[in-house]
């Protein structure tokens, strides 16, 4: 790639993530619904948890689950569906007739997506830490950082594959990424030690990199609750792996769907 | 007169039936119906099975027990407050912002109002499924004490009736909100119902909030529709595990759930002909944000 192209494609970059890193600070009062929502549903699962008189880690693993939930809405919803929405609005057109490659718009999307995500996890971390006095013990606080962002990169990755397959998408897209919130809950133990669905569905269940990211971050963060899947050094590995695997796929499958859809003459429908 | 009031009668029905065709059309014709069954089977499966692992974790793998009934079925039943409640306001916005229909459907000689409950009927009618589907999953494999011949049905048709109603009027002040609020209109049907789901002790008695939370609990509606339904399909034994609903027979429960639909429906009119007055005087009818 020539000097002027990587120029190109980090101002492209940079471009995508700008829309949502100022949209997430010129409307501030997206900061109520998309702290505020969550922490009602989490807790409601902490209050499960002491209903059943649960020992009080499990309340600090619900409000870690609640804030990783976020991610995985953001990469559902403003990765994965994305290209539907920009369809609808008739910007995806212009970003295929634009001279960056579309992986460079995927990864402003990503990039802008991780900065206004961090912001509502946080909140609801710090809130939901503050009103049910979560005690964190954390362990290796360096590779708690390192599994956190590795999980980011590995969960964007999936994101960026989703957002090429559900290209020719049209309310299919909704409907597939609302499909995908629940089994996605459950599978990745967002609100219970994933080693409660047993090793082989837990192993299973490791392809979605919010369930090793979740696993390790919870085992590093209570230390010594005993409730984790895998050593997190593993764990870590996996997500590293994970992340080229997602990337590497979304690459090819971007590729291909674009040339499918331009085949088909999909790009600019619209209301399907 | 009597021949205007039936004619009325008749295009109101025609109305709502095509509405609510209409509805399960937008629901249910992005896919095969294989698909869609499949797809109506897995979320609330999966919702139900993440209380059901909860559970297990920390009670080791014993299910079976009263609590657990409790929080099962007070899920499953929630299913209906979260389907109704986003359905009938996000018609507003289905038709305002993505499909730009809405001008049309205040140019046609329907009101608005019977469209709104044909539009929510379709979702009402999924979630009815998914209920169904919880409880017989909850049944036949989970030992939640469900027995169809043990089941109150009177006492569950009337609450339903009476629960649903409640619901489909909170609906339509929703959908009131919707009419006059550019953004966010989808994060406030899902806010109050996800207050609902924590304030109204959905899926744990609400004797485990905090007092002030309790306090708010004891006067929303939904609290009483779900410990009816709780009641009515796991009988009286479970109105104990609750000591705040404990207090409530289940004659006087159906009382207040009919004191508070009643009275929702009425501000449900009230609040959605101001609304409706206030979106036309400010032309928001068509308004479309792209938001």
């Amino acid at each position: 790639m020539s000097a002027s192209g990587l120029v190109m494609n980090l101002r492209a970059i940079w471009a995508r993530a700008y829309v949502r890193v100022v949209g997430a600070n010129r409307e501030l009062s997206w900061l109520f619904f998309d702290t505020f929502l969550p922490l009602l549903g989490t807790s409601a699962y902490v209050f499960i948890y002491k209903a059943m008189k649960a020992p009080p880690e499990f309340t600090g693993f619900v409000i870690l689950g609640g804030a990783m939930t976020a991610y995985w809405l953001n990469v559902l919803w403003n990765m994965a569906s994305q290209f539907y929405w920009e369809k609808e609005q008739g910007q995806l057109q212009l970003f295929l007739i634009s001279p960056t490659s579309p992986m460079v718009i995927l990864l402003g999307m990503a990039l802008g997506g991780m900065f206004m995500t961090t912001i509502r996890a946080g909140s609801i971390l710090i809130l939901g830490s503050l009103i049910f006095r979560v005690q964190f013990t954390v362990q290796q606080p360096l590779l708690l950082a390192l599994l956190f962002f590795l999980a980011l990169a590995a969960l964007y990755g999936l994101g960026m594959l989703f957002a090429s397959l559900f290209m020719l998408y049209g309310r299919e897209a909704w409907h597939l990424s609302n499909l995908l919130q629940e089994p996605v809950y459950l599978l990745s133990g967002l609100y219970f030690p994933v080693r409660g669905l047993g090793f082989w569905v837990a192993a299973a269940a490791s392809v979605i990199p919010l369930t090793l990211g979740l696993d390790g971050i919870r085992q590093l963060a209570f230390g010594g609750a005993g409730w984790g899947f895998l050593a997190p050094e593993y764990e870590l590995a996996l997500l590293a792996f994970l992340s080229i695997v997602f990337i590497y796929f979304a690459r090819r499958a971007l590729r291909f769907m674009e040339e499918l859809a331009k085949r088909e003459g999909r790009l600019t429908l619209r209301w399907q | 007169m009597a021949v205007s009031v039936s004619r009325r009668v008749r295009e109101g029905f025609g109305a709502f039936r095509t509405a609510t065709r209409l509805g399960w059309q937008i629901e249910s014709n992005w896919a095969d119906p294989l698909v869609f069954a499949i797809y109506s089977i897995i979320k609330p499966v999966a919702a139900s099975l993440i209380l059901v692992f909860m559970y297990l974790v920390i009670t080791r793998g014993k299910a079976g027990t009263e609590l657990f009934a409790y929080i099962y079925v007070g899920n499953a039943f929630y299913i209906f407050v979260g389907g109704v409640l986003f359905g009938i306001s996000w018609a507003i916005i289905d038709d305002r912002e993505h499909y730009e229909m809405l001008k049309y459907i205040y140019l046609s000689p329907i009101r608005i109002y019977i469209y709104l409950l044909g539009r929510g009927m379709a979702r009402l009618f999924i979630s009815a499924i998914s209920v169904a589907i919880a409880l017989s999953f909850g049944a036949l494999l989970l030992k939640v004490p469900l027995r169809i011949t043990a089941i109150d049905y009177p006492y569950l048709f009337a609450g339903l009736i009476l629960g649903l109603g409640g619901v489909i009027a909170l609906g339509i002040i929703l959908a009131g909100v919707c009419l006059i609020t550019a953004r966010h209109s989808w994060g406030i049907s899902e806010s109050v119902a996800g207050a609902f789901y924590l304030l109204c002790g959905v899926v744990f008695p609400l004797d485990v909030l905090p007092r002030w939370a309790q306090a708010i609990g004891v006067v929303l509606p939904p609290t009483y529709w779900i410990e009816a339904m709780r009641r009515a399909a796991l009988g009286e034994e479970v109105a104990g595990v609750s000591q705040v609903l404990g207090r409530f027979s289940n004659s006087s429960l159906l009382l207040v759930l009919l004191g508070t639909t009643a009275g929702l429906m009425f501000i449900s009119h009230l609040f959605f002909r101001a609304a409706e007055g206030r979106a036309r005087r400010r032309g928001l009818i068509d308004q479309r944000t792209d938001y």
